[in-house]
């Protein structure tokens, strides 16, 4: 009884739902869905792409990326970089934000010492600058730590907020994603200078965002006036609300299912190569492991029992079973669409149980250990699935797997910087916003110094300082041939290393409704001001 | 040996042995529950031990289909995990949240519906007002809460231990109120017959007297609640178990499998689902069923 009561009442409301969507749809409405929500719309509160491409919609860069990745003008008109630390940016002229305040080079600077506030995850962003001077009202010169020839590509999501609008709400510090000031203004409002405004915002329910009508760029493509984004973290009810006609773009499609929207009329599945590299990693750096079975040691300091567990996972068996095929199994950090990719590292490392349970053995662990594994279940391509795949198959060299799979909010919120690196083994998925090895190397494998926000996203803390030496270098190096060969042989360290536990590229894997007009960049990032709705 | 031939004497067993549906759902019940409890002895594999999985043999379908493996009849889902044992394993925490469950409504609300139905007044009121306003939330809402909050409250090591005394607890408290009800109703009309009264002027405690005397003669209709309950308990911890917040992924009970399963539907990976749902289905249904023969059975009116 009661439960045909609640069906009845369910249907009632999908009924109601779906009604008003219909009413919407002459307003060119596009409903969207991801598997988790938009974490924060504080564009400093988080550094992960998904989050930061969301706000992208309503907050924008200085320079910004097209759909091939190449560096278009945004708030900044045009740009030079007349010394090898020196950087002018000329800004836009003629934009206001939202509330209708105008654009001008002291948001610029307000927003650059935003990011390095406490609660900030986007710190090593604005490490990306020594000083910034305000020439003009629209005017700036940036003067950079080190010389810096990719200076505009990354900084592609620093967006530029308000200061008057920030001062205004008490929001001139960054939320942190760790969850302690969550009625931080910036967490719930935006006030951007997008082409979307943000409208309402029900955190892991809905948020909807209304077009911008004073937008400055009046030749952008999409036909949009209303983006309805709700997150459903269920595969198979996300790819049955596609079907159904209740979503016109989902992300991700589970890889098992794209023989079916292809075969389905109405929807197609849309996908291509991401340029994001998923990877498992180890604490190096405590003394003694937070969450494990061993006392009074780290085992994770010795590269056996690294290479024991590197060696242990079958990378070619999870592509295989899990991935269906459609992943490309790493032995390194970056995706092969990243420049300084090479297959002299890139490739897997070999799958050799035995090898690992000799190592295991020789490191005084011929009976395994047991530690708990961080990894989250609603942010990369089956990313639960994986783990637990990689817990079965440490299981079999006797290593015990506690697999701690929870929502991306709560897992980055323990196990990111600001929480204090709160985790023994993880997973993690990078993808370099600028599309360059210098990004992974710095942010993964530099070691971490809170000075130079280097290896803000080493996790676990892997440090090899010669790696640090040749990242500096590479950073500062114009001639591309030099540069390549060092990013080569910084990756080759790392690898040799066993600093890290590479799993593989993962595929972008979309699905639309049939008509529904979008640009599939490689760094998986739905950019509304090309999405077109019949 | 007095007792069984009493019992086969009974109307009780005579009106069993008659009823083809009673017969037939017994039996399939007592293969359900000797299958789950001997499941370390019949299933093929242990699908608790991760090492014992190999994910190169995910995905499998039944033995009938293309591609079957006959070392897994039903199929195997996305780790490798043999579908049939995993059943067999599921089954076992089904039925155990379902029994400890309705063992702990029963306990408490018995309890509570004696002390109302007894001593009537303030004592009266008061529970039975907690009984009103907890009827007012629906049972799976009550068990969705105490499971958010054990979440919450709990060290995050101790979770997955204890996620089935929590499972227990949540269903439990949800269902406690229908009992209490009933037993009220009953030891009111018994505490003013001649019999109790005479206990009373014979000088017998308050609790001997409810013991001994007005529960025997309330535990009819409580019987038929719960083996009614039994089934819906089942289902409400499958329900919590398919949203993802009753035991966890790595001992699976049958709700468990079921929303595993349901990512692959879409893929034409039925089994995963399928098996698990039909034995549930099986289950609930023929306890179910015992439990309509039952109220039958013991209604003087129908007889």
């Amino acid at each position: 009884m009661k439960i045909a009561t609640v069906l009845l009442r369910s249907a009632a409301v999908i009924a109601l739902a779906g009604a008003v969507f219909a009413g919407a749809a002459e307003a060119k409405t596009l409903r969207w869905s991801y598997q988790g929500d938009a974490t924060t719309m504080d564009p400093y509160g988080l550094n992960e792409t998904f989050t930061l491409g969301f706000q992208g919609n309503i907050y924008e860069p200085l320079v910004g990326y097209d759909a091939k990745l190449q560096p278009v003008p945004m708030l900044a008109e045009k740009w030079e970089n007349p010394e090898p630390t020196k950087w002018v940016f000329h800004l836009r002229k003629g934009v206001t934000f939202h509330d209708g305040s105008p654009f001008t080079a002291d948001d610029v600077i307000f927003s650059w010492k935003r990011t390095l506030t406490e609660g900030s995850d986007m710190k090593g962003y604005g490490a990306k600058a020594k000083e910034i001077r305000k020439i003009d009202d629209h005017t700036v010169e940036v003067i950079t730590p080190t010389p810096n020839p990719i200076l505009e590509r990354e900084w592609s999501l620093f967006y530029i907020m308000s200061k008057t609008w920030s001062e205004m709400n008490n929001t001139t510090e960054a939320t942190n994603v760790k969850g302690s000031n969550q009625g931080n203004h910036a967490n719930r409002a935006a006030n951007g200078t997008g082409p979307f405004v943000l409208t309402e915002r029900q955190p892991d329910s809905k948020t909807v965002l209304k077009r911008f009508p004073n937008y400055w760029d009046k030749s952008i493509k999409t036909n949009v006036d209303e983006v309805v984004f709700t997150p459903v973290s269920q595969p198979a009810t996300r790819v049955a609300a596609l079907m159904s006609g209740e979503l016109d773009v989902i992300q991700p499609v589970p890889v098992q299912d794209w023989e079916r929207l292809e075969q389905t009329k109405g929807v197609k599945p849309l996908t291509g190569a991401e340029a994001r590299a998923i990877f498992v990693s180890f604490d190096q750096v405590r003394d003694e492991l937070k969450y494990s079975d061993v006392k009074g040691k780290n085992p994770f300091k010795d590269v056996r029992v690294r290479a024991a567990f590197v060696h242990a996972v079958n990378l070619e068996a999870i592509n295989k079973q899990i991935m269906r095929g459609s992943a490309v199994p790493l032995g390194t950090l970056i995706a092969p669409e990243v420049n300084g990719f090479d297959k002299s590292f890139g490739a897997p490392y070999p799958y050799d149980p035995e090898k690992s349970k000799k190592l295991l053995a020789e490191a005084g662990y011929p009976n395994g250990f047991t530690v708990t594994m961080d990894c989250p279940n609603d942010r990369y391509v089956n990313d639960e699935k994986v783990c637990q795949a990689v817990a079965g198959m440490l299981a079999k060299v006797g290593v015990k797997i506690d697999l701690l799979a929870q929502t991306k909010g709560k897992y980055f919120g323990k196990v990111l910087a600001q929480a204090g690196y709160d985790t023994s083994f993880y997973m993690l998925g990078w993808t370099p916003s600028s599309i360059d090895s210098h990004n992974s190397l710095l942010n993964l494998a530099g070691c971490r110094n809170k000075e130079t926000q280097s290896g803000l996203f080493n996790l676990g803390g892997y440090c090899n300082p010669k790696v640090d030496e040749l990242t500096t270098k590479i950073g500062a190096e114009t001639d591309q041939a030099k540069r390549n060969a060092m990013i080569k042989e910084a990756w080759e360290i790392v690898r040799a290393d066993y600093g890290y536990m590479p799993l593989h590229a993962q595929p972008m894997s979309w699905g639309v409704r049939e008509g529904v007009q979008v640009v599939q960049r490689a760094d998986d990032v739905l950019d509304l001001r090309s999405a077109v709705v019949p | 040996m007095s007792f069984l031939s009493g019992f086969t004497d009974s109307d009780l067993w005579h009106s069993f042995i008659r009823t083809p549906t009673a017969l037939v759902s017994a039996l399939l019940t007592l293969i359900l529950i000797a299958g789950a409890l001997a499941a370390p002895l019949v299933a093929p594999h242990n699908p608790f031990d991760l090492a014992s999985l190999d994910i190169m043999s995910a995905h499998l379908p039944p033995v009938w289909m293309k591609d079957g493996d006959p070392a897994f009849l039903l199929g195997t889902d996305d780790q490798g995990r043999d579908v049939l044992s995993a059943i067999f394993y599921g089954a076992r925490i089904s039925l155990l949240v379902g029994f400890a469950s309705v063992l702990l409504a029963v306990l408490i609300g018995v309890t509570l519906g004696l002390v109302s139905g007894y001593l009537g007044g303030r004592a009266d009121a008061a529970i039975m007002r907690v009984a009103d306003v907890q009827l007012s939330f629906p049972a799976i809402l009550i068990a969705l809460l105490i499971d958010g909050v054990a979440r919450g409250v709990l060290p995050r090591e101790a979770q997955e231990h204890m996620a089935v005394y929590v499972l227990v607890f949540a269903i439990g408290i949800s269902n406690w109120v229908q009992y209490a009800r009933t037993v009220r109703g009953a030891a009111m009309v018994e505490s003013r017959k001649e019999y109790v009264q005479a206990a009373r002027i014979i000088g017998i405690g308050p609790v001997a007297i409810l013991w001994r005397h007005i529960l025997p003669n309330v535990l009819g209709p409580v019987l038929v609640i719960a083996t009614i309950n039994l089934a819906l308990a089942i289902i409400t911890e499958a329900t919590l178990s398919f949203l993802g917040v009753g035991v966890p992924p790595t001992t699976p009970s049958l709700g468990t499998l079921i929303r595993i399963g349901n990512d692959y539907l879409f893929s034409g990976e039925w089994w995963i689902s399928i098996f698990p749902g039909v034995v549930l289905v099986l289950l609930v249904l023929s306890v179910n069923l015992l439990g309509d023969w039952l109220r039958d059975a013991l209604n003087p009116k129908l007889r």
